[in-house]
């Protein structure tokens, strides 16, 4: 199918273009310099913990908030310069609501609808797909307000598509829904990439999410360390991920960096290490392990998952950076409650 | 908050259910046309949600039906000798009507900061459309709502002895549109910058009840003290009372004594401002302050 307006040369430019983007905050660098591109027709994930800077990205890529330096562009439009050609092609769902509790959420899409300037007789029938497509279609009448969160969230994603975006953006679309309407909405992902011609810019640290994913970028500290294939960045990991639970992690540590020469780390209240070939390791473990070291109580081998993937790159677990961060964040907010607002 | 229980999604059915081509649509380039079915939405969305808060059309009618009855019968009592029998109801009138527009276009304002509580407001924001096309929406809405508010108020001119004469009527009704408008005008600037619900409510308590007490709504503005006379004709909202109690005295068989007693009208050093030009300072004032709302709210991020 060809694009409205003859745009079907733009299926050969990339739907996102970044370069050297930098985004400052007072003296927090949010995003130190990042670069890459999203090729038209692509799910492209932005994996990382909270506070990695991934939001920042997005709403710099969707006009909201002002790169310090670099450039980018989307749908072929810069963000800075073409702002009102960016947002007219693109549809954002966020990570908090934005919907109108009081109004129905036809009233909802119609509004969206106007706004964007959509043809008044295309508002119908579209608004039905698109409704009709996240499973609520039998609900336009009902006031939002009484919606639970995976239908308000169904919903946004519904009213993201409603002008027909190139790109849609989704920042953490599964956030707090339960497991099923988590698997649902990648099911519209996924229709959503046969039927219509359109990119996926997503956020999300959700590991086993990003596998849905045609490619992903890792981010950490506002920096993209790692870009590809999710398939590729395990191969590229090259070891297996050996677990070993005992009494005391921190013998445990030293005795497999004397005995082995293996340089292992408290992880989720066990110990954690890569070694090339984990099944053959188990062996060799138990026949060496001294009976003056903690005692083993269980060992688990697992090939490289993008947890691993992630680990390798940053040298930690995602939910181990987020307490850090979180911790972080805490400190930083009562600082803010006490000198005042930035 | 979630009432309802979740239907479940038959994503997997719709696939082979729905085989209809893509309806797709295009977003055309801003024009004036966009623009204005933008303003008109979002007018329209304050419209809606004033319809289905019946409880907000209560709520807001009580405090000037206190001061109207309450107040004006009881007050009666003591004034029924420098009234020259004129109703005290009928005096206080328009500044009660004043009052009751005041409130409800205010709440209108807020509303803008309950979107950006609630979210909303971004909605908006990523609109490909002028950050002021919002802002007038909002004025404009605010403005429709007060006034219908105002309607219910000037429905009420026969219990407080007030004709219902149709050019006074009408003549009233422009005068509290422009009001409205004003007000509201003046309600988004201030909710522009805040972000809580409760500071805009503190900020609102702080700023109407001394336009309202100051600006004549409830006495004479002749012979005040010295102070009391400047900061009444620094209240804009003397400019409004004043040609609506005027509108309202010409049509009165009342003597001349009451007449200059109770309605002396507004005076800069001795000169007696027009009525006209009063509507004009509220008109002015509101363009005023709509273009520093629409200021403000284009360069915020």
């Amino acid at each position: 199918m060809t694009g409205v307006n003859g745009t079907r040369d733009m299926a050969d430019q990339p739907a996102i273009e970044v370069r050297g983007l930098v985004k400052n905050y007072d003296e927090v660098e949010a995003v130190k310099g990042v670069e890459f591109e999203v090729a038209t027709g692509e799910v492209f994930g932005f994996l990382g913990p909270n506070g990695a800077g991934k939001t920042t990205t997005i709403n710099m890529l969707c006009t909201l908030i002002t790169p310090t330096a670099g450039s980018a562009a989307v749908a072929g439009h810069d963000v800075v310069k073409e702002r009102d050609d960016v947002r007219r092609n693109i549809g954002l769902v966020f990570q908090d609501p934005t919907l109108d509790g009081y109004l129905t959420a036809e009233q909802n899409l119609r509004l969206h609808a106007e706004l964007y300037g959509v043809q008044s007789d295309l508002v119908k029938p579209r608004m039905q797909q698109v409704m009709t497509m996240v499973g609520l279609w039998d609900r336009k009448d009902s006031v939002v307000g009484t919606f639970s969160g995976g239908m308000r969230r169904r919903l946004e994603i519904a009213r993201g598509l409603m002008h027909s975006p190139r790109v849609l953006f989704l920042d953490e679309p599964t956030i707090g829904l339960d497991p099923q309407t988590r698997r649902s909405i990648w099911e519209y992902i996924g229709e959503l990439k046969e039927r219509e011609e359109i990119t996926i810019f997503m956020t999300t640290h959700y590991m086993d999410e990003a596998e849905w994913c045609d490619r992903i970028a890792i981010m950490d500290h506002g920096e993209i360390v790692a870009l590809d294939e999710p398939e590729t960045l395990k191969a590229g990991v090259g070891t297996d991920r050996v677990t070993i639970h005992t009494d005391d992690d921190d013998a445990t540590i030293a005795a497999l960096a004397e005995r082995f020469g293996i340089e292992a780390r408290k992880s989720e209240g066990a110990v954690t290490f890569g070694v090339p070939e984990g099944e053959q390791f188990v062996p060799r473990l138990f026949g060496e392990w001294d009976p003056a070291h903690p005692p083993i109580k269980a060992v688990n081998v697992s090939r490289p998952t993008l947890d691993d993937v992630f680990m390798s790159y940053t040298g930690s677990t995602i939910r181990d950076a987020e307490e850090d961060q979180g911790k972080d964040r805490n400190r930083r907010m009562m600082q803010m409650m006490h000198g005042g607002r930035r | 908050m979630s009432t309802t229980t979740e239907p479940r999604a038959p994503a997997s059915t719709t696939v082979e259910a729905a085989p209809t081509p893509v309806v797709r649509v295009t977003v055309p380039k801003r024009s004036l046309a966009s623009e204005l079915r933008a303003i008109k939405i979002v007018w329209r969305r304050e419209l809606i949600r004033y319809r289905s808060d019946r409880l907000r059309m209560v709520t807001t009618l009580v405090q000037p039906l206190l001061f109207l009855f309450v107040l004006g019968s009881g007050l009666q009592q003591l004034s029924a000798a420098s009234t020259h029998g004129v109703n005290l109801k009928t005096f206080i009138s328009p500044g009660i009507l004043c009052i009751s527009v005041m409130f409800t276009a205010m709440f209108s304002a807020a509303s803008i900061v309950w979107d950006r509580e609630f979210g909303f407001l971004r909605e908006m924001m990523v609109a490909p459309i002028r950050r002021s096309s919002i802002v007038i929406g909002k004025v404009i809405g605010g403005a429709t709502v007060a006034s219908f508010q105002g309607v219910i108020v000037i429905a009420l001119a026969g219990f407080v002895g007030v004709p219902y004469d149709p050019l006074l009527i009408i003549g009233i009704f422009v005068l509290q549109l422009l009001l409205a408008f004003t007000i509201t005008a003046f309600g988004v600037m201030v909710a522009v910058r805040i972000k809580q619900m409760q500071s805009f409510m503190g900020v609102m308590q702080m700023i109407v009840m001394p336009m309202f007490f100051i600006s004549g709504a409830l006495f004479p503005v002749a012979n005040l003290p010295g102070w009391l006379a400047v900061l009444n004709r620094l209240d804009p909202l003397t400019y409004a009372v004043d040609p609506m109690r005027r509108l309202v005295f010409n049509h009165l068989t009342i003597s001349p004594a009451a007449r200059a007693a109770l309605d002396p009208g507004v005076t800069w050093f001795g000169w007696h401002v027009p009525a006209l030009l009063e509507a004009g300072m509220i008109v002015a004032l509101g363009l005023v302050m709509l273009g520093i709302a629409i200021w403000e709210f284009s360069t915020t991020e």
